[in-house]
């Protein structure tokens, strides 16, 4: 190659036919730096809404089994054995050896008054180990114990959002009585807050109480909505699950070849299926951004085919003060990435501050990373390159004396 | 035309183009350029054989549309010949390589234009830069050897006007100096002075004249007999073949009669 003085020549005269035209390079310009935006901002919005789901996974615990009656989300079927209750906890309890905590919910929304204060609310009734199988901490106060369970106590633990829905201060409330289906409890605490990045398991506007207590004296049925376990370690999983499955099999008397009449679910195959769609709707937006950059590719290319042709006699010149082809060819191809370079940072600064702003003002989880900066760079590199490709070779081709003597 | 030019390319013409071409820098044989123009073609030169000598200072005259400027063109290796033969430095280029030419075009050659060809934007000191930026020379030596050969050609206080900001022989000194400033070994000028008034032309003219003293090799294309002689030697085109080829005795009134 020509050495650092050759490199320097070329960016200079880059930069200087950039800065002759301002105007055209800018609108030229613009075109990558909306498609540039377009990506990040896109990028920034999936990897927002996939950090979003890693952030469940790691609040929820991923080493955590739901058993739900029926055979799906919508899909109860099975009849009257669809159904799953205390009997069936208490046999998984002892019959799945790989399961180290079980802890089941039953719920229904009642009316619930403090003073003045009502609201509805979905009562839980679950075991003293809730907040173990569930990776959940009390904020205020405790929750209840296996006593309190034993003896249907009349105690409430209530979700981080419930007393704000009551208008009351939450250190107000702790060690006094609520009603609920006008039976009083005693509050015992209040929990932590587990906020929006538990999305649709967030459980801060529930209330919950010990589960013989809601068996016996609020809702009158030994049915519950499911049942949680925990497992001893990630790869004990599979056991646990075909433990549970043989046992409640033999609970509900399923001959081989009947279908299971509950289904157990694994929430990091959940969450997997979330992030997966969420990565899906990644490539898709940024696809659709991917194609407004192509079309400021065009403009690139549009411009410097202008730029080669007014530049013709330049080009002559040059070729016969000793220029080889590669050195007009590097020489356009420098413009051109100048261009798209320039354009793509500009375009990185609008994509963050848009990114920004959807954070801001729409409350979305936005993202932007540092691969997707890296990324946006090598990509606008690759437009300059890729669409300046052609005229800087039309214009390395050129003939000198043509060129000299082009008008 | 008993003259020792004469002489030499007719010697020149029996024995073999390679070993011509050892002796003697420049050395054409049967150059010819054709130019289609839609169905009909324009033979531009039809065979011309030349042989120029190191330090030799040559005009081409002839009326318009004889071919000189096709000829310095190939002499410049800007061009290349529909056949024939052309022999530089003893290398017969129409074997050589676009890459080949351009570093020919690069070292060997420097090129006065008539319309000078300057690039507007730049200063003068960067237009004299530009052939020791494709020679790979350091920013530093391109400025020192610029600044340099704007000096000789009496501009060193203008390096850094823009070309719009010099008069008509300014422009031309620059064009020459950057046409030195990579210290070729021909020096093509067509016709350098056809843009200028007499007494411009008159000063760009001394300066060939210096340059030819200190060693330059000159070839030089004009329409005026009073600038041809200047030259040591005048090749006379007419349509696309040399008609004469005769020394200037430039103090000789006869001479100039006889030509004009
Ligand atoms: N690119 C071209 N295409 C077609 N014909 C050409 C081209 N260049 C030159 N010619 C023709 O070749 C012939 C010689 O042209 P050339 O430019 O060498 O003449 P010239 O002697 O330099 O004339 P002038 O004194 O007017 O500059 C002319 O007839 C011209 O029309
Ligand atoms: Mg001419």
């Amino acid at each position: 190659m020509r050495g650092r003085g050759f490199v320097f020549e070329v960016v200079r005269v880059a930069l200087d036919a950039i800065r002759s035209n301002k105007l055209r390079s800018v609108l030229t310009m613009l075109g990558i730096v909306i498609g540039i935006a377009a990506v990040i901002t896109m990028v920034a919005l999936g990897q927002g809404a996939q950090q979003a789901v890693q952030q469940q996974i790691a609040s929820l615990g991923t080493d955590v089994l739901t058993v739900r009656p029926g055979s799906g989300w919508f899909r109860r079927g099975g009849g009257d054995r669809a159904r799953l209750t205390m009997e069936d906890v208490e046999i998984v309890r002892r019959g799945a050896t790989a399961v180290e905590g079980i802890s089941p919910e039953m719920d229904q929304s009642f009316q619930v008054e403090y003073g003045r204060a009502n609201g509805n609310f979905r009562v839980v009734g679950t075991s003293a180990n809730y907040t173990d199988v569930n990776n959940r901490e009390v904020d205020i106060g405790r929750f209840f114990d296996m006593q309190e369970n034993q003896g249907r106590r009349r105690v409430a633990v209530l979700g981080s959002a419930v007393p704000e829905a009551l208008g009351v201060a939450p250190l107000e409330l702790v060690g006094r009585e609520i009603s609920i289906r006008n039976i009083s409890f005693t509050v015992a605490g209040v929990m932590e807050e587990q906020g929006s990045s538990a999305g649709p398991f967030s459980s801060d506007e529930q209330i919950f109480v010990p589960v013989r207590t809601a068996q016996y004296r609020l809702m009158g049925t030994d049915e519950i909505e499911s049942f949680n376990a925990t497992v001893a370690s990630a790869s004990s999983m599979d056991m646990a699950t075909m433990q549970i499955e043989e046992a409640l099999r033999r609970a509900h008397r399923l001959r081989p070849g009947e279908s299971n009449t509950f289904w157990i679910q694994n929430r990091a195959d959940i969450l997997g299926t979330f992030q997966q769609t969420s990565q899906t709707f990644t490539y898709l937006l940024a696809g659709i951004a991917a194609v407004s950059l192509l079309v400021g590719g065009i403009g690139i290319m549009n411009i410097m085919l202008v730029s080669v042709s007014e530049r013709t006699r330049e080009i002559g010149l040059r070729k016969a003060l000793g220029a080889r082809r590669r050195d007009i060819l590097v020489q356009f191809l420098v413009e051109a990435l100048v261009l798209c370079l320039a354009g793509g940072a500009l375009g990185i600064g609008l994509g963050a501050g848009a990114s920004r702003a959807f954070a801001e003002f729409a409350g979305w989880n936005t993202l932007v990373s540092p691969e997707a900066v890296t990324l946006a760079v090598a990509f606008s590199a690759a437009v300059g390159i890729f669409f300046g490709l052609w005229p800087a070779r039309r214009a390395s081709l050129l003939d000198p004396i043509e060129a000299l003597r082009y008008e | 035309m008993t003259t020792t030019a004469g002489q030499k390319s007719s010697a020149g013409a029996t024995a073999s183009i390679e070993e011509r071409a050892r002796e003697v820098p420049i050395v054409t044989r049967g150059l010819r350029k054709d130019y289609e123009m839609g169905a009909e073609t324009v033979r531009a030169l039809r065979g011309v054989d030349v042989e120029i000598e190191e330090n030799e200072y040559v005009a081409v005259m002839g009326p318009s549309g004889s071919g000189k400027s096709t000829l310095m063109n190939l002499i410049g290796c800007l061009d290349t010949p529909t056949s024939g033969e052309y022999w530089l430095d003893g290398q017969a280029v129409q074997d050589l390589e676009e890459d080949e030419l351009a570093e020919i075009r690069n070292r060997e050659i420097g090129f006065v234009f008539q319309t000078f060809n300057l690039l507007p934007r730049a200063s003068a000191l960067h237009n004299v830069e530009l052939p020791l930026v494709y020679a790979g020379v350091d920013r530093e030596e391109r400025r020192e050897r610029a600044a340099e050969a704007l000096e000789q050609v009496e501009l060193g206080d203008r390096m850094d006007h823009a070309p719009n900001q010099l008069s008509g022989g300014q422009r031309q000194r620059v064009a020459i100096a950057r046409a030195l400033v990579n210290r070729p070994a021909i020096l093509l000028a067509d016709e350098p002075t056809g843009n200028l008034d007499s007494k411009t032309a008159a000063e760009i003219m001394s300066v060939f004249d210096d340059l030819h003293a200190s060693g330059q090799t000159i070839i030089m294309v004009t329409h005026e007999h009073p600038i041809a002689a200047h030259a040591a030697r005048i090749i006379t085109l007419r349509d696309g073949n040399i008609e004469s080829d005769d020394a200037t005795v430039a103090a000789d009134p006869v001479a100039e009669m006889v030509d004009s």
